[in-house]
Protein backbone atom coordinates (compact mmCIF):
# COMPACT_ATOMS: atom_id res chain seq x y z
CA UNK A 1 0.00 0.00 0.00
CA UNK A 2 1.09 3.60 -0.35
CA UNK A 3 1.88 5.78 2.83
CA UNK A 4 2.53 9.35 2.59
CA UNK A 5 4.25 10.26 5.59
CA UNK A 6 6.44 13.24 6.75
CA UNK A 7 9.70 12.59 7.89
CA UNK A 8 9.21 13.60 11.30
CA UNK A 9 6.03 11.03 11.36
CA UNK A 10 8.40 8.48 9.48
CA UNK A 11 10.18 7.95 13.16
CA UNK A 12 7.32 5.97 14.12
CA UNK A 13 7.97 3.63 11.46
CA UNK A 14 10.95 2.36 11.87
CA UNK A 15 11.18 -0.71 9.76
CA UNK A 16 10.18 1.45 6.58
CA UNK A 17 12.37 4.46 7.54
CA UNK A 18 15.48 1.90 7.54
CA UNK A 19 14.62 -0.15 4.72
CA UNK A 20 13.86 3.05 2.68
CA UNK A 21 17.40 4.32 3.27
CA UNK A 22 19.30 1.07 2.64
CA UNK A 23 16.97 0.35 -0.85
CA UNK A 24 18.06 4.17 -1.60
CA UNK A 25 22.07 3.29 -0.64
CA UNK A 26 21.46 0.03 -2.79
CA UNK A 27 20.21 1.74 -6.01
CA UNK A 28 21.64 5.61 -5.85
CA UNK A 29 25.15 4.10 -4.30
CA UNK A 30 25.30 0.75 -5.52
CA UNK A 31 24.15 0.69 -8.66
CA UNK A 32 23.72 3.87 -10.09
CA UNK A 33 27.30 4.97 -8.89
CA UNK A 34 25.93 8.16 -8.02
CA UNK A 35 28.48 10.71 -5.41
CA UNK A 36 26.55 10.08 -2.32
CA UNK A 37 26.88 9.60 1.12
CA UNK A 38 26.33 6.30 3.01
CA UNK A 39 26.59 6.48 6.34
CA UNK A 40 27.95 3.37 8.73
CA UNK A 41 24.31 2.21 9.11
CA UNK A 42 24.17 1.77 5.28
CA UNK A 43 21.66 4.34 5.10
CA UNK A 44 21.36 6.95 2.35
CA UNK A 45 20.60 10.22 3.12
CA UNK A 46 21.21 14.24 2.50
CA UNK A 47 20.59 17.18 3.42
CA UNK A 48 16.98 17.64 1.61
CA UNK A 49 15.76 14.75 3.83
CA UNK A 50 16.60 16.95 6.92
CA UNK A 51 14.03 19.07 5.79
CA UNK A 52 11.20 17.01 7.17
CA UNK A 53 10.12 15.97 3.75
CA UNK A 54 7.02 14.55 2.32
CA UNK A 55 7.76 10.64 0.82
CA UNK A 56 5.58 8.75 -1.05
CA UNK A 57 6.02 5.62 0.09
CA UNK A 58 4.81 2.10 -1.58
CA UNK A 59 5.24 -0.26 1.58
CA UNK A 60 5.48 -4.13 1.08
CA UNK A 61 2.72 -6.60 3.34
CA UNK A 62 5.70 -6.96 5.84
CA UNK A 63 5.82 -3.72 6.03
CA UNK A 64 9.39 -2.77 4.35
CA UNK A 65 9.71 -0.70 1.76
CA UNK A 66 9.44 -1.47 -1.81
CA UNK A 67 9.72 1.90 -3.33
CA UNK A 68 9.43 5.76 -2.65
CA UNK A 69 9.87 9.31 -3.67
CA UNK A 70 10.51 12.71 -2.21
CA UNK A 71 8.54 15.79 -2.05
CA UNK A 72 9.57 19.81 -0.80
CA UNK A 73 8.14 22.66 -1.80
CA UNK A 74 9.91 25.24 -4.29
CA UNK A 75 9.65 28.09 -1.65
CA UNK A 76 11.97 26.79 0.25
CA UNK A 77 15.20 24.93 -0.73
CA UNK A 78 15.05 22.60 -3.56
CA UNK A 79 17.87 20.80 -5.33
CA UNK A 80 16.76 21.71 -8.44
CA UNK A 81 17.34 25.80 -7.32
CA UNK A 82 20.13 25.04 -5.26
CA UNK A 83 22.47 22.72 -7.90
CA UNK A 84 20.79 22.71 -11.48
CA UNK A 85 20.13 26.18 -12.75
CA UNK A 86 22.28 25.40 -15.34
CA UNK A 87 19.34 23.12 -16.66
CA UNK A 88 16.54 25.41 -16.27
CA UNK A 89 17.72 28.20 -18.62
CA UNK A 90 18.33 29.78 -15.52
CA UNK A 91 14.83 30.05 -14.14
CA UNK A 92 14.83 29.53 -10.15
CA UNK A 93 11.43 27.02 -10.12
CA UNK A 94 10.00 28.79 -7.12
CA UNK A 95 6.26 28.88 -6.20
CA UNK A 96 4.15 27.33 -3.42
CA UNK A 97 1.86 25.20 -6.30
CA UNK A 98 4.67 23.38 -7.70
CA UNK A 99 6.68 20.85 -5.72
CA UNK A 100 9.81 19.14 -5.86
CA UNK A 101 10.12 15.41 -6.44
CA UNK A 102 13.28 13.77 -5.46
CA UNK A 103 15.12 10.34 -5.02
CA UNK A 104 12.65 8.27 -6.82
CA UNK A 105 13.69 4.79 -5.85
CA UNK A 106 12.73 1.05 -6.34
CA UNK A 107 14.09 -0.98 -3.93
CA UNK A 108 15.10 -4.70 -4.78
CA UNK A 109 11.45 -6.11 -3.70
CA UNK A 110 9.86 -3.73 -6.31
CA UNK A 111 8.05 -4.93 -9.13
CA UNK A 112 6.61 -3.05 -12.90
CA UNK A 113 3.30 -2.09 -10.71
CA UNK A 114 5.28 -0.31 -7.70
CA UNK A 115 6.91 2.20 -10.19
CA UNK A 116 3.42 2.93 -11.61
CA UNK A 117 1.53 2.67 -8.29
CA UNK A 118 4.14 5.86 -7.14
CA UNK A 119 3.45 7.91 -10.07
CA UNK A 120 -0.31 7.19 -9.54
CA UNK A 121 0.43 8.41 -5.86
CA UNK A 122 1.85 11.28 -6.91
CA UNK A 123 -0.73 12.62 -9.32
CA UNK A 124 -2.96 12.29 -6.28
CA UNK A 125 -0.89 14.86 -4.45
CA UNK A 126 -0.63 16.81 -7.33
CA UNK A 127 -4.81 17.05 -7.84
CA UNK A 128 -5.53 17.18 -3.52
CA UNK A 129 -3.43 19.46 -3.48
CA UNK A 130 -4.05 21.64 -6.48
CA UNK A 131 -0.60 21.49 -7.78
CA UNK A 132 0.41 22.57 -11.48
CA UNK A 133 3.57 20.14 -11.47
CA UNK A 134 6.32 18.55 -9.98
CA UNK A 135 9.79 19.37 -10.79
CA UNK A 136 12.93 17.04 -10.34
CA UNK A 137 15.91 15.39 -11.15
CA UNK A 138 17.00 11.92 -12.59
CA UNK A 139 18.93 9.73 -14.06
CA UNK A 140 18.94 8.77 -17.92
CA UNK A 141 18.52 5.16 -16.98
CA UNK A 142 14.80 6.20 -15.20
CA UNK A 143 13.59 7.96 -18.28
CA UNK A 144 12.92 3.65 -19.75
CA UNK A 145 10.88 3.45 -16.59
CA UNK A 146 9.08 6.99 -16.54
CA UNK A 147 8.03 5.38 -20.30
CA UNK A 148 7.45 2.14 -19.47
CA UNK A 149 4.87 3.44 -16.89
CA UNK A 150 3.51 6.04 -18.98
CA UNK A 151 4.74 9.10 -17.34
CA UNK A 152 7.74 10.71 -19.11
CA UNK A 153 8.75 13.85 -17.71
CA UNK A 154 9.00 17.03 -19.83
CA UNK A 155 13.03 17.40 -19.89
CA UNK A 156 13.88 20.99 -19.40
CA UNK A 157 17.61 20.81 -19.72
CA UNK A 158 20.51 17.65 -19.41
CA UNK A 159 24.04 17.41 -18.43
CA UNK A 160 26.63 14.73 -19.65
CA UNK A 161 26.11 11.97 -22.30
CA UNK A 162 24.28 8.50 -22.88
CA UNK A 163 24.28 6.53 -19.22
CA UNK A 164 25.49 9.48 -16.97
CA UNK A 165 22.91 11.78 -18.53
CA UNK A 166 21.28 13.79 -15.63
CA UNK A 167 18.07 15.84 -16.83
CA UNK A 168 15.42 18.01 -14.93
CA UNK A 169 12.41 17.21 -15.88
CA UNK A 170 8.22 18.29 -15.43
CA UNK A 171 5.46 16.07 -14.67
CA UNK A 172 2.10 17.19 -15.01
CA UNK A 173 -0.94 14.92 -14.16
CA UNK A 174 -4.15 15.03 -16.84
CA UNK A 175 -6.79 12.60 -16.49
CA UNK A 176 -5.31 10.47 -20.04
CA UNK A 177 -2.22 10.19 -18.04
CA UNK A 178 -3.57 9.00 -14.80
CA UNK A 179 -5.62 6.29 -16.43
CA UNK A 180 -2.29 5.02 -18.31
CA UNK A 181 -0.77 5.06 -15.36
CA UNK A 182 -3.17 3.12 -13.46
CA UNK A 183 -3.25 0.40 -15.94
CA UNK A 184 0.55 -0.53 -15.53
CA UNK A 185 -0.08 -0.12 -11.89
CA UNK A 186 -3.10 -3.04 -11.51
CA UNK A 187 -4.71 -0.17 -9.39
CA UNK A 188 -8.02 1.82 -9.23
CA UNK A 189 -7.26 5.65 -8.30
CA UNK A 190 -10.03 4.82 -5.91
CA UNK A 191 -8.18 3.20 -3.24
CA UNK A 192 -5.10 5.67 -4.41
CA UNK A 193 -7.64 8.33 -3.02
CA UNK A 194 -8.64 5.96 0.00
CA UNK A 195 -4.71 5.88 0.99
CA UNK A 196 -4.31 9.52 0.50
CA UNK A 197 -7.46 10.69 2.48
CA UNK A 198 -6.40 8.29 5.51
CA UNK A 199 -3.07 10.25 5.61
CA UNK A 200 -4.28 13.69 4.78
CA UNK A 201 -8.25 13.35 5.90
CA UNK A 202 -10.68 13.90 3.45
CA UNK A 203 -9.09 17.00 1.49
CA UNK A 204 -11.66 19.22 -0.53
CA UNK A 205 -10.65 18.91 -4.13
CA UNK A 206 -9.25 22.21 -5.69
CA UNK A 207 -8.55 23.22 -9.28
CA UNK A 208 -4.97 23.32 -10.47
CA UNK B 1 -14.32 51.67 -0.95
CA UNK B 2 -13.46 48.50 -1.17
CA UNK B 3 -10.20 47.88 -3.01
CA UNK B 4 -9.79 44.76 -5.33
CA UNK B 5 -7.32 41.51 -4.27
CA UNK B 6 -4.79 42.58 -6.73
CA UNK B 7 -4.87 46.14 -4.99
CA UNK B 8 -4.29 44.73 -1.54
CA UNK B 9 -1.55 42.28 -2.45
CA UNK B 10 -0.01 45.61 -3.88
CA UNK B 11 -1.03 47.81 -0.89
CA UNK B 12 0.42 44.71 1.01
CA UNK B 13 3.32 44.80 -0.47
CA UNK B 14 3.71 48.47 0.41
CA UNK B 15 4.30 48.30 4.38
CA UNK B 16 7.00 48.62 5.97
CA UNK B 17 5.44 48.05 9.77
CA UNK B 18 4.26 45.16 11.48
CA UNK B 19 1.35 47.86 12.82
CA UNK B 20 0.71 48.69 9.27
CA UNK B 21 0.53 44.67 8.39
CA UNK B 22 -2.11 43.92 11.14
CA UNK B 23 -4.17 46.98 9.56
CA UNK B 24 -3.54 44.55 6.46
CA UNK B 25 -4.83 41.79 7.65
CA UNK B 26 -7.97 43.69 9.24
CA UNK B 27 -8.46 44.73 5.22
CA UNK B 28 -8.23 41.01 4.24
CA UNK B 29 -10.76 39.85 6.87
CA UNK B 30 -13.50 42.14 5.31
CA UNK B 31 -12.60 41.52 1.33
CA UNK B 32 -13.01 37.76 2.08
CA UNK B 33 -15.94 38.84 4.23
CA UNK B 34 -14.67 36.16 6.57
CA UNK B 35 -14.26 35.79 10.92
CA UNK B 36 -10.79 36.20 10.84
CA UNK B 37 -7.27 36.04 9.16
CA UNK B 38 -4.35 35.58 11.35
CA UNK B 39 -0.24 35.28 10.06
CA UNK B 40 1.49 33.38 12.22
CA UNK B 41 5.45 32.75 12.20
CA UNK B 42 6.51 30.01 14.83
CA UNK B 43 9.87 30.02 14.83
CA UNK B 44 12.14 26.95 16.02
CA UNK B 45 12.58 28.00 19.21
CA UNK B 46 8.65 28.65 19.72
CA UNK B 47 8.71 32.47 19.69
CA UNK B 48 5.74 33.46 18.18
CA UNK B 49 5.12 36.27 15.44
CA UNK B 50 2.81 37.95 13.26
CA UNK B 51 -0.44 39.64 13.05
CA UNK B 52 -4.10 38.99 13.01
CA UNK B 53 -7.48 40.00 13.50
CA UNK B 54 -8.85 37.55 16.85
CA UNK B 55 -9.62 39.60 20.03
CA UNK B 56 -6.60 40.96 21.63
CA UNK B 57 -8.38 38.80 24.97
CA UNK B 58 -7.60 35.94 22.74
CA UNK B 59 -4.91 36.50 21.89
CA UNK B 60 -3.56 36.84 25.79
CA UNK B 61 -5.39 34.29 27.12
CA UNK B 62 -3.91 32.04 24.45
CA UNK B 63 -0.18 32.94 25.49
CA UNK B 64 -1.11 32.88 28.71
CA UNK B 65 -2.56 28.89 28.99
CA UNK B 66 0.57 28.70 26.44
CA UNK B 67 -2.15 27.02 24.40
CA UNK B 68 0.92 26.88 21.40
CA UNK B 69 1.21 23.36 22.71
CA UNK B 70 -2.48 22.49 23.00
CA UNK B 71 -4.08 23.69 19.38
CA UNK B 72 -4.22 20.95 17.12
CA UNK B 73 -3.96 23.77 13.82
CA UNK B 74 -0.48 24.10 15.58
CA UNK B 75 0.21 20.38 16.16
CA UNK B 76 -1.56 19.17 12.78
CA UNK B 77 0.90 21.66 10.76
CA UNK B 78 3.77 22.78 12.18
CA UNK B 79 6.70 21.95 9.74
CA UNK B 80 3.76 20.96 7.02
CA UNK B 81 3.50 22.32 3.74
CA UNK B 82 0.33 20.83 2.22
CA UNK B 83 -3.29 23.51 3.13
CA UNK B 84 -5.52 21.88 5.72
CA UNK B 85 -9.20 22.58 6.20
CA UNK B 86 -9.11 22.03 10.23
CA UNK B 87 -11.97 19.57 10.12
CA UNK B 88 -9.37 17.37 9.02
CA UNK B 89 -7.57 18.18 12.01
CA UNK B 90 -7.39 15.82 15.14
CA UNK B 91 -9.42 17.40 17.66
CA UNK B 92 -10.38 14.39 19.71
CA UNK B 93 -8.39 14.59 22.74
CA UNK B 94 -10.14 16.57 25.87
CA UNK B 95 -7.83 19.33 25.80
CA UNK B 96 -8.56 20.32 22.33
CA UNK B 97 -12.25 19.84 22.52
CA UNK B 98 -11.76 22.40 25.72
CA UNK B 99 -9.54 24.22 23.72
CA UNK B 100 -12.14 24.73 21.03
CA UNK B 101 -14.84 25.22 23.26
CA UNK B 102 -13.02 28.28 24.86
CA UNK B 103 -11.90 29.64 21.29
CA UNK B 104 -15.79 29.87 20.17
CA UNK B 105 -16.50 32.01 23.26
CA UNK B 106 -13.88 34.31 22.54
CA UNK B 107 -15.63 34.63 18.82
CA UNK B 108 -13.06 32.59 17.06
CA UNK B 109 -15.75 31.13 13.92
CA UNK B 110 -16.18 27.03 14.27
CA UNK B 111 -14.61 26.60 10.41
CA UNK B 112 -10.97 27.58 9.87
CA UNK B 113 -7.83 26.67 6.91
CA UNK B 114 -4.60 27.00 7.18
CA UNK B 115 -1.80 27.21 4.68
CA UNK B 116 1.84 25.98 6.33
CA UNK B 117 4.31 27.65 4.55
CA UNK B 118 8.17 26.75 3.98
CA UNK B 119 10.62 29.77 3.48
CA UNK B 120 14.12 30.00 3.52
CA UNK B 121 16.22 27.32 5.56
CA UNK B 122 13.01 25.65 7.14
CA UNK B 123 11.49 28.63 7.75
CA UNK B 124 7.89 27.87 9.30
CA UNK B 125 5.18 30.30 8.93
CA UNK B 126 1.15 30.01 9.46
CA UNK B 127 -1.40 31.64 7.89
CA UNK B 128 -5.44 30.85 8.47
CA UNK B 129 -8.68 32.17 7.67
CA UNK B 130 -11.69 31.38 10.09
CA UNK B 131 -15.71 31.64 9.99
CA UNK B 132 -18.68 30.55 11.27
CA UNK B 133 -20.89 28.36 8.99
CA UNK B 134 -21.72 25.58 8.00
CA UNK B 135 -19.69 22.75 6.07
CA UNK B 136 -21.28 23.05 2.42
CA UNK B 137 -20.74 26.71 2.53
CA UNK B 138 -17.11 26.13 3.88
CA UNK B 139 -16.08 24.15 1.27
CA UNK B 140 -17.65 26.30 -1.41
CA UNK B 141 -15.74 29.40 -0.06
CA UNK B 142 -12.69 27.35 -0.08
CA UNK B 143 -12.82 26.31 -3.79
CA UNK B 144 -14.06 29.51 -4.41
CA UNK B 145 -10.56 31.24 -2.48
CA UNK B 146 -7.92 28.62 -2.04
CA UNK B 147 -5.92 29.61 -5.02
CA UNK B 148 -5.88 33.69 -4.18
CA UNK B 149 -5.04 32.28 -0.06
CA UNK B 150 -2.36 30.80 -1.06
CA UNK B 151 -0.66 33.14 -2.62
CA UNK B 152 -1.91 36.35 -0.50
CA UNK B 153 -0.25 34.17 2.88
CA UNK B 154 2.88 34.18 1.04
CA UNK B 155 3.21 37.97 0.62
CA UNK B 156 2.35 38.17 4.20
CA UNK B 157 4.93 35.85 5.10
CA UNK B 158 7.52 37.17 2.35
CA UNK B 159 6.73 40.63 4.42
CA UNK B 160 7.71 39.17 7.55
CA UNK B 161 11.15 38.22 5.96
CA UNK B 162 11.96 41.11 5.16
CA UNK B 163 10.83 42.79 8.66
CA UNK B 164 13.34 40.04 10.00
CA UNK B 165 15.97 40.50 7.32
CA UNK B 166 15.42 37.08 6.21
CA UNK B 167 13.94 37.68 2.71
CA UNK B 168 16.28 36.68 -0.40
CA UNK B 169 17.44 39.78 -1.77
CA UNK B 170 19.28 40.57 -5.43
CA UNK B 171 18.99 38.21 -7.92
CA UNK B 172 18.33 34.70 -6.54
CA UNK B 173 14.67 36.96 -6.24
CA UNK B 174 14.48 38.21 -9.81
CA UNK B 175 13.00 36.95 -12.72
CA UNK B 176 15.58 35.17 -14.76
CA UNK B 177 15.70 36.40 -18.89
CA UNK B 178 13.66 32.99 -19.94
CA UNK B 179 10.95 34.56 -17.67
CA UNK B 180 11.12 38.00 -18.71
CA UNK B 181 10.88 36.50 -22.52
CA UNK B 182 7.71 34.65 -21.69
CA UNK B 183 6.12 37.64 -19.76
CA UNK B 184 7.54 40.34 -22.55
CA UNK B 185 5.58 38.36 -25.22
CA UNK B 186 2.31 37.60 -23.75
CA UNK B 187 2.64 41.40 -23.20
CA UNK B 188 1.97 42.01 -26.79
CA UNK B 189 -0.43 39.76 -27.01
CA UNK B 190 0.43 36.54 -27.66
CA UNK B 191 -1.31 33.30 -27.04
CA UNK B 192 0.74 30.93 -24.71
CA UNK B 193 0.68 28.41 -27.97
CA UNK B 194 2.53 31.02 -29.49
CA UNK B 195 4.74 31.85 -26.74
CA UNK B 196 5.69 28.22 -26.44
CA UNK B 197 6.83 27.73 -30.04
CA UNK B 198 8.56 31.45 -30.01
CA UNK B 199 10.27 29.86 -27.15
CA UNK B 200 10.90 26.75 -28.40
CA UNK B 201 9.60 25.34 -25.31
CA UNK B 202 6.48 23.12 -24.39
CA UNK B 203 3.12 24.35 -23.16
CA UNK B 204 3.45 22.83 -20.09
CA UNK B 205 7.29 24.38 -19.84
CA UNK B 206 6.01 28.03 -20.30
CA UNK B 207 2.92 26.94 -17.87
CA UNK B 208 5.50 26.27 -14.84
CA UNK B 209 7.76 29.32 -16.04
CA UNK B 210 4.54 31.89 -15.81
CA UNK B 211 3.79 30.14 -12.68
CA UNK B 212 6.78 30.80 -10.88
CA UNK B 213 7.03 34.34 -12.59
CA UNK B 214 3.70 35.05 -11.01
CA UNK B 215 5.00 33.77 -7.62
CA UNK B 216 8.05 35.96 -7.65
CA UNK B 217 6.32 38.97 -8.53
CA UNK B 218 2.70 38.56 -6.37
CA UNK B 219 0.42 38.23 -8.93
CA UNK B 220 -3.14 36.68 -8.67
CA UNK B 221 -3.02 35.47 -12.04
CA UNK B 222 -1.40 35.84 -15.49
CA UNK B 223 -2.75 39.07 -16.69
CA UNK B 224 -2.06 40.29 -13.34
CA UNK B 225 1.24 39.25 -13.43
CA UNK B 226 2.01 40.70 -16.61
CA UNK B 227 0.74 44.01 -15.53
CA UNK B 228 3.38 43.65 -12.77
CA UNK B 229 6.19 42.80 -14.49
CA UNK B 230 5.78 45.55 -16.46
CA UNK B 231 5.03 47.76 -13.40
CA UNK B 232 8.57 46.61 -11.65
CA UNK B 233 10.50 47.28 -14.92
CA UNK B 234 10.95 43.46 -16.17
CA UNK B 235 9.54 44.44 -19.49
CA UNK B 236 9.20 47.04 -21.18
CA UNK B 237 6.60 46.99 -24.05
Amino acid sequence: MIRFVYADQLTELPKLRETMHMDRAWQFKTRLKWDVAVDKDGWESDAYDALNPLYVIWQLPDGAHGGSMRLLPTTSNTMVNDHFLHLTDGVRIESPKIWECTRFCLGPRATPQTAAALMLAGGEVLQGFGLTSFVGVFDARMVRIYKRIGASPEVLGSQGKGRDAISVGLWGFDAAAQARVARQAGLGPQIVRHWFNRAFGHVMRQAA
Amino acid sequence: MERSREQFIEALEQVSTLEDMQDCSEELRDLLNVAHVVYHWVSSKGEQYGCGTYDTAWVDRYLEQDYLRVDPVISGCYARFHPTDWKQLDWSSKGARAFFKEALEYGVGNQGYSIPMRGPNGQFALFSVNASCDDDTWAEFQTQNHHDLILISHVFNQKALEFEGLADKGPTKGLSPREIDAMSLLAVGYSRAQVAQNLSISEHTLRVYIESARFKLGALNTTHAVARAMQQGYIVV
